[in-house]
């Protein structure tokens, strides 16, 4: 039912049911907000969303009351601005200033609202928390003095991701966010996705940064500093130097990479291919052969974990395949180091990567061989960024260079990895042909590709009719796991993104960009699907060469020895 | 054999998220503090997860999350203790155990635990040690009331 409200002297539709907060922003009034996250039940604790309801002389939380027939609203009298204003010193008034050294220096939530509400001048001056920052996670740091105790991570970490590795400890001016018994974050059981990063309205979370030690490398000339990018970086840079969301910026990135330093510049979407030739042989052997099913891919680190901590019944299920970073991090240190005649040691290897669990997974006990790690460093596209404008690269006046070869070729099928649906697509188009000898036609499996947080369909191989789910927000998986708990068995493969939407929404992400934007992201990959040539994995010329000069067969002793991986169980509190 | 903590919890076999407190009140009485066996096992049985029962229990000053020691040393923070310089009194004692309220020292001895009024406004600043209550202490003579326990302790 629609109606209308009146909001600042003038008459506005509003729909049954919606808070005032969404008939304004449908409306285009702009009302401020701190603790609440869009399709979300809100909390209502912030107050900074508040307006004025006309004839009761109260102040109400536009976020979390709903709209009635015949509302006067304010949304902006002297009284409101002037609450939203106060609200604003005193979560500045303990707040530990030190905006110059902070990590989200201008691109802060807290700092736009003190701009915003004209705070020139400290009228309240608290007690510092003194806090201890919490650098204990291979992944996250927690610094709780910059926390304004929104409560957005909670919330993400429990609805979204399933998790709830955190929550309010105490009560009062003595509340903190932190674990159980607040403890490390490492301890946890907190799978190091970073979505709590991507909700925080200030540095009260970022991710464990590697700049420093990569910095050191590129300048360190006993090292041959070599570095990869996930599928999704290239589509996901565009809107921090002014371009459109979504525009592809890999030639870009190979030039600035190079001029950074990295002697060779590799691409992760080559190994995600090299992850398909691993993960589709898998496939099609347990499903022949008998081997557990549903087969869960296992290119997300942060799901890896979850599985081990909260779904250990489910180990035998996931693929034992290394993630494309892994695999190429294997492959550098092996071929790469084989055919230049590199000692491995002397190689320094950095990924990019949309992702805080990638950091992780790198330091994994099982992820090297011979006392070296696959991987050296792993960067977040927000470190990445920070790099490009360290070294000063002109982002849009820069020739466009193409990766290095060998493993640098790829496929599009690898590239769409970067979006939730893509690992999917990519095996079924190459585990098609490995059974039938025929490409697949109807390449796109579009019942499978998008945001949408859960998706599922039948694909006829022969005679088999492969069952295939893809979930993306981990709390999604759950639902799906628990159905396949209570005994559902039409489902021969699936898979999981930690992340809503898969990599382009990784907690490695630009920090703001909004849900159009990651639907750009996801355009772009579907676009580059269709422009470019190879679509399959399989067909990537340097895969088959790897295979032929080096690896022999997917799922060979090689490929055990260097691509695959295995998993335990975690004890932690849970 | 059942743990405790696994007797208490299974008198609560059919209990639900919003019977928390009263389980976890149950097991602090017959184990004196909430561990983390406690937490894990009742986060299990309820479905809540740990980090949600530790926030939910640190609101309420009445659950501890370590044993308490030999010499248990209750606080009085209520308004009249509070106008006669109860939080010097806190300090001190902290910084003399080198523990926060809500802990115990390492050797088990002393724990110390703020409470809101003890009921015995008269005698304020007032500290009860096991029940046996001093009046009127002050940050130095809360020194030698602790030292006189540790002699105790020693003798027996």
């Amino acid at each position: 039912m629609r109606f209308q409200i009146n909001v600042n002297g003038s008459p506005v539709e509003a729909i049954q049911g919606e808070t005032i907060l969404e008939t304004l922003n449908r409306n285009g009034i702009q009302v401020p907000t701190l603790c609440h996250i869009k399709n979300f039940i809100p909390s209502g604790t912030c107050r900074i969303c508040v307006v004025e309801l006309e004839g009761s002389g109260k102040l109400i939380p536009s976020c979390s009351f709903p709209v009635e027939k015949g509302m006067k609203i304010q949304t902006h009298s002297a009284r409101v601005i002037e609450s939203r204003k106060t609200i604003v010193e005193l979560l500045l008034s303990n707040h530990p200033d030190d905006c110059l050294y902070c990590v989200r220096n201008t691109n802060c939530e807290l700092q736009d609202l003190a701009r915003e509400h004209h705070v020139v001048e400290r009228r309240v001056r608290g007690k510092k928390n003194g806090h201890k920052i919490d650098h204990s996670s291979p992944s996250i740091v927690r610094d709780p003095d910059k926390c304004i105790l929104c409560g957005r991570c909670v919330r993400v970490c429990e609805e979204t991701i399933g998790v709830a590795a955190i929550d309010f400890i105490n009560r009062g001016s003595k509340t903190v966010i932190g674990t159980t018994f607040n403890r490390g974050m490492n301890t946890s059981s907190c799978v190091n996705c970073g979505q709590c990063i991507m909700v925080c309205p200030t540095g009260a979370l970022s991710e464990k940064q590697h700049i420093t030690e990569v910095q050191a490398a590129l300048t360190d000339h006993s090292k041959v500093c070599v570095v990869q990018y996930a599928p999704s970086i290239s589509v996901s840079l565009a809107e921090e130097f002014g371009l459109p969301a979504g525009t592809d910026m890999n030639g870009v990135l190979n030039a600035a990479l190079r001029k950074m330093g990295f002697a060779r510049v590799f691409d992760t979407t080559f190994s995600a291919d090299l992850t398909i030739m691993e993960e589709a042989s898998e496939l099609i052997e347990r499903v022949s052969k008998g081997g557990t099913l549903p087969m869960i891919t296992s290119c997300c680190p942060a799901w890896i974990k979850y599985a081990e901590t909260f779904a250990e019944d489910f180990l035998p299920n996931l693929s034992s395949c290394k993630s494309p970073q892994q695999m190429l991090g294997a492959v550098i240190k092996s071929y790469f180091a084989e055919t230049e005649n590199i000692a491995p040691a002397s190689i320094y290897s950095v990924s990019i990567m949309p992702c805080t669990a990638k950091k992780f997974e790198a330091g994994r006990d099982s992820m090297g061989q011979n006392g070296l790690s696959d991987i050296d460093a792993v960067l977040t596209t927000r470190e990445l960024i920070d790099m490009i404008r360290w070294y000063g690269i002109d982002m849009r006046n820069i020739r466009l260079e193409i990766a290095d070869s060998p493993l640098g070729a790829h496929s599009s099928a690898g590239k769409i990895f970067g979006a939730s649906g893509g690992v999917m697509q990519a095996a079924i188009r190459t585990a098609y042909k490995m059974l039938t000898g025929k490409e697949l036609v109807q390449y796109k499996v579009d019942q499978v590709w998008g945001l949408a947080g859960r998706k599922e369909t039948k694909i006829q191989i022969n005679d088999l009719e492969l069952g295939v789910a893809v979930v993306s927000g981990l709390a999604n998986a759950k639902v799906l796991l628990d159905e396949i708990r209570n005994g559902r068995n039409d489902i021969h493969f699936i898979e999981v993104m930690t992340c809503p939407g898969g990599c382009v929404a990784g907690g490695g992400q630009r920090i703001g960009a909004r849900l159009c934007d990651v639907q750009s992201r996801v355009d772009a990959l579907d676009q580059i699907d269709e422009r470019e040539s190879i679509k399959v994995s399989h067909k990537n010329p340097e895969i088959i060469e790897l295979y032929e000069k080096f690896l022999g067969q997917p799922l060979g002793h090689k490929s055990h020895e260097l691509l695959h991986t295995h998993y335990h169980k975690r004890d932690v509190l849970k | 054999m059942k743990t405790t903590i696994e007797e208490i919890l299974a008198k609560h076999e059919h209990a639900g998220r919003d019977q928390l407190i009263p389980v976890l009140q149950e097991i602090q009485d017959h184990q004196g503090y909430i561990s983390e066996e406690a937490v894990v096992k009742t986060g299990r049985l309820l479905k809540i997860p740990t980090s949600r029962i530790y926030g939910v229990a640190t609101f309420y000053n009445q659950f501890r999350f370590e044993p308490m020691g030999r010499y248990h040393i209750q606080v009085c923070r209520g308004t009249a203790c509070h106008v006669l310089g109860s939080s010097t009194v806190l300090e001190e004692l902290e910084k003399h155990l080198k523990i926060k309220a809500g802990q115990s020292t390492r050797d088990g001895l002393f724990s110390i635990e703020v409470v809101a009024c003890i009921g015995a406004c008269g005698l304020a600043p007032v500290i009860a040690v096991n029940g046996e209550f001093h009046a009127k202490v002050t940050g130095e003579s809360i020194r030698n009331i602790i030292d006189e326990y540790k002699l105790q302790a020693e003798q027996s």
